[in-house]
């Protein structure tokens, strides 16, 4: 039983409390990811599982068996940070930087989902291509909370990334 | 948290086996289940996870959709069909929660969601669904969330959920599978429960019973709407939503399928509305006598009276949206 994490594998915990959260912090010694509610109402924890994103706080982590993680570690680096870091960067996207790695995994899912189509509760028309609205971003976002109250940064970022201009 | 054994589920026979017996329950997303976990709400001796099923496809089936169980909330609200075909379904499962829960959540799951009573989910307080006899704390304490259609005197809380609001509205069935061979069939507006004297049974799953599935009809086309009304514009539960399926012909409404959230223990249904609305021109008028029959039962407990006139509104804004009648 086992998961990979960052193209890293680990064998699963024999303890089945353990939450995928507390996993990929304590277990794979991975503390980018961060927790903030742990039940699911900040985002803080949110990373990629299988492609799409989750709340690793609300999961536990053998429920897992065989599957994929990406967190913010494997998202890209301080030396190679990703387009989204770096645009974080540029914006001042952040005053503590506690949520950061939740919304960055967010964001980057987010970009996905938005280019495989997938209306929100913003969407107009549910069967045509999303636009990437301010709207939009917001929606999509809204299960990452800041309390430093970042928010218009954040989105500035999020917009430059996905080419929809200042 | 307390501990608990895990178990893979081996088939559904496996999981109806296990699910049978007390102190186990199955898990599928986890996004309720784990969290009233860590509250210590739910103590299981035993989690079965449903997860290693095959069965969590979409599939055409007697002229409508046959949704696994295991599906994500997220692949039915952006299955093609369903926006094409069930809008309702997907505007209203897209008005809840966020998109992190709504990729893990899965339809069973969120069928079998619990309420967010305050006093449900503080072991703390007396609460008849968590503990039966204990009480009700929601009663005479704070009670803004909570029912004015189909409560009892033991217990007031509501059913928080938008995709069984929709789901109800659309008349779909769900497929549950139990001890018996024979899977059998219960209409989402009979799979939840008022509380009674029974507060802790939310639905009527009998022991060992799991949802497999749910069926939706043959698409019933129309204006379909999901209206909901809540604290923030996103990520919040709803104060009381409105899901409807509107059509007309020659200027009559000619169907008026309407279900409502968050305002009683289940997604509420009122057969009056129906009877009353079709057949008939869309006027104000009409539409105020429509909202006058959905709440001439209704009653608050103080804090909530404010549920009463707001589902009222809400009704006829959005008969006034589908058959655009100016409000």
């Amino acid at each position: 039983m086992s998961i990979v994490i960052n193209s890293v594998e680990y064998h699963l915990p024999n303890d089945p409390r353990v939450s995928l959260l507390d996993f990929i912090r304590d277990h794979a010694g991975l503390p980018g990811t961060k927790k903030g509610c742990d039940h699911g109402q900040c985002g803080a924890c949110t990373v990629i599982l299988d492609g799409v994103r989750v709340n690793s706080c609300l999961t536990f982590a053998v429920m897992h068996d065989s599957c994929e993680v990406t967190t913010i570690e494997g998202i890209g680096s301080a030396e190679q940070p990703s387009a989204l870091q770096q645009a974080f960067v540029t914006h001042d996207s952040y005053q503590c930087g506690y949520c950061t790695p939740g919304q960055i995994c967010s964001a980057t899912a987010m970009l996905a989902e938005i280019a495989a189509g997938w209306p929100s509760d913003a969407t107009e028309n549910l069967s045509a291509q999303p636009s990437l609205s301010d709207e939009e971003i917001r929606e999509r976002m809204s299960g990452n909370l800041c309390r430093c109250g970042a928010y218009p940064n954040i989105v500035a970022a999020i917009r430059e990334v996905a080419g929809t201009g200042e | 948290m307390k501990s608990f054994e895990y178990v893979r589920a081996e088939s559904i026979a496996h999981a109806v086996t296990c699910c049978s017996e007390p102190g186990t329950k199955a898990i599928a997303g986890g996004t309720n289940l784990v969290d009233l976990m860590k509250l210590q709400v739910e103590t299981p001796k035993r989690l079965i996870d449903l997860n290693s099923l095959d069965d969590r496809d979409i599939l055409e089936s007697k002229g409508g959709l046959r949704i696994a169980a295991l599906a994500s909330n997220t692949e039915v609200a952006v299955d093609r069909r369903v926006r094409s075909d069930y809008p309702l379904l997907a505007k209203a499962i897209l008005a809840g929660a966020t998109q992190q829960l709504r990729n893990s959540a899965s339809v069973g799951g969120n069928l079998g969601q619990r309420t967010r009573c305050p006093y449900f989910t503080n072991i703390d307080q007396p609460c008849n669904k968590r503990e039966p006899g204990s009480g009700c704390g929601a009663l005479k304490g704070v009670a803004r969330i909570h029912a004015i259609l189909g409560a009892s005197r033991h217990c007031i809380a509501t059913y928080p959920g938008d995709m069984a609001v929709a789901m109800a509205a659309l008349d779909a069935q769900v497929e549950l599978a139990g001890p018996a061979e024979k899977r059998r069939m219960v209409a989402v507006r009979e799979f939840h429960r008022c509380p009674g004297d029974t507060p802790d049974q939310d639905n009527i799953l009998a022991p060992g019973e799991l949802v497999a599935a749910v069926h939706l009809p043959p698409p019933v086309g129309g204006r379909q709407l999901y209206r909901k009304v809540r604290e923030r514009s996103s990520y919040a539960f709803a104060l009381c939503s409105v899901a409807a399926i509107i059509d007309m012909k020659r200027g009559r409404i000619t169907r008026a399928d309407l279900a409502f959230g968050s305002i009683a223990p289940k997604p509420w249904v009122d057969e009056r509305l129906t009877q009353l609305l079709v057949g008939e021109q869309p006027a104000m008028s009409l539409f105020v006598k429509a909202a006058d029959v959905l709440v001439d039962d209704a009653r608050g407990v103080g804090d909530n009276d404010y549920k009463i006139p707001l589902v009222q509104r809400t009704l006829i804004a959005t008969l006034c949206e589908a058959t655009e009648v100016s409000s």
